[in-house]
């Protein structure tokens, strides 16, 4: 616990792996605030498509998506929730439908999606997801890899009820 | 004299035959590809502006390379409209953020002000005749830095066809060659007749 005391970064960045492997009963009575929920980012939702149909997996694969989805507040765990993904991809455009496709998440509310690899557009190598499913606020991410040979990207939902 | 031809011709073509081989461009539609080179295309005009106003260019000196600059100068202009209107039929809403100053991305911001400048460019230089020959020059150069500083930053920040080392090096050449016309012509000087407000000292 001494380096999440002496390091911020480290604590937001560990936070959504020891959530993920729930353990978050350890972390999360010590704020008092609870956990904020996750605004969209600028730019999350160009090119998005309604009802993206839940797929094993975009097109060929060999890229991974993941992620966690949680309840703000508790922090909890959402099981069964639909995450939408899209990106430019070797196998399509952002726009195409070929692009998108949608999964659920595990009882620890953990996605993971394979997809075609991302490659970078309009500048940087990104990609886009979305929750809409009503029962809580609508949230679009858009992150952004570290590098354009990554063969992976993570994205964390932290969902407010409407 | 015929090296700065040499490093001239090198220092644009190599970063454009660079991103002409990116692997990237096998996964772009036509649109979206004409767009990106027409930036590209853009960025290697500009190391021929400050070059042809300080008159350094063999063969391309006084009135001829005044008139010249002014024909690069439509063609920058032209090219960034090809530039913008490409990427806008590739992804609208991408676009639309980036001139809106919405977009996440850190680079758009310094394009789309670069853009700007450079149509204020090219509108001053319809008044040309209208301005005080001074007044005319300081608001040229102004323009014309935001243009390459802003057009120089945006380039640098995309990860994109363009090669690295290639792209950063032409960069360093617009940037250095733009200082060096500026500290030549100390275009903020007052002059004395109007002879020496039209034509650039050898």
């Amino acid at each position: 616990m001494t380096t999440v005391v002496l390091n911020r970064r480290n604590l937001l960045a560990a936070g959504g792996f020891v959530l993920a492997a729930g353990v978050s009963g350890l972390l999360l009575p010590a704020r008092a605030e609870g956990v904020a929920p996750t605004d969209s980012m600028s730019g999350g939702s160009n090119n998005y498509r309604k009802g993206a149909p839940v797929v094993d997996r975009i097109g060929k694969g060999g890229f991974w998506m993941s992620g966690t989805v949680r309840r703000a507040g508790d922090g909890a765990p959402l099981a069964g929730q639909r995450v939408q993904i899209w990106a430019h991809t070797i196998e399509g455009q952002e726009h195409e439908p070929q692009s998108h496709g949608a999964t659920l998440t595990d009882k620890n509310g953990v996605f993971r999606l394979e997809m075609p690899q991302i490659i970078p557009i309009f500048g940087q190598p990104h990609g886009h997801l979305a929750y809409d499913s009503g029962e809580f606020k609508t949230v679009f991410l858009r992150p952004v890899m570290r590098s354009a040979k990554e063969t992976s990207l993570e994205a964390h939902f932290v969902l407010q009820p409407v | 004299m015929i090296l700065i031809w040499v490093v001239l011709a090198t220092a644009i073509c190599v970063p454009v035959a660079a991103a002409a081989a990116s692997p990237l461009l096998a996964w772009r539609g036509l649109v979206y590809i004409l767009a990106g080179f027409a930036g590209i295309i853009a960025l290697g005009l500009m190391l021929f502006q400050p070059l042809l106003i300080g008159g350094y260019l063999p063969g391309l000196s006084g009135r001829i390379g005044r008139r010249t600059h002014r024909w690069i100068g439509g063609a920058l202009v032209m090219a960034v409209v090809i530039h913008v209107g490409g990427l806008w039929i590739t992804s609208p809403p991408d676009m639309i953020d980036a001139l809106t100053f919405t977009s996440p991305t850190p680079f758009s911001p310094f394009g789309v002000i670069a853009m700007w400048a450079i149509f204020a460019v090219a509108l001053l230089a319809t008044l040309r005749r209208r301005l005080r020959p001074r007044t005319w020059r300081i608001a040229h150069t102004f323009l014309a830095i935001v243009f390459v500083v802003g057009s120089v930053v945006h380039g640098i920040l995309i990860e994109g066809a363009m090669e690295t080392v290639s792209k950063v090096a032409l960069c360093a050449l617009v940037l250095a060659a733009t200082i060096k016309v500026m500290a030549d012509l100390r275009v903020w000087k007052k002059r004395a007749t109007l002879r020496e407000e039209s034509v650039a000292p050898r």
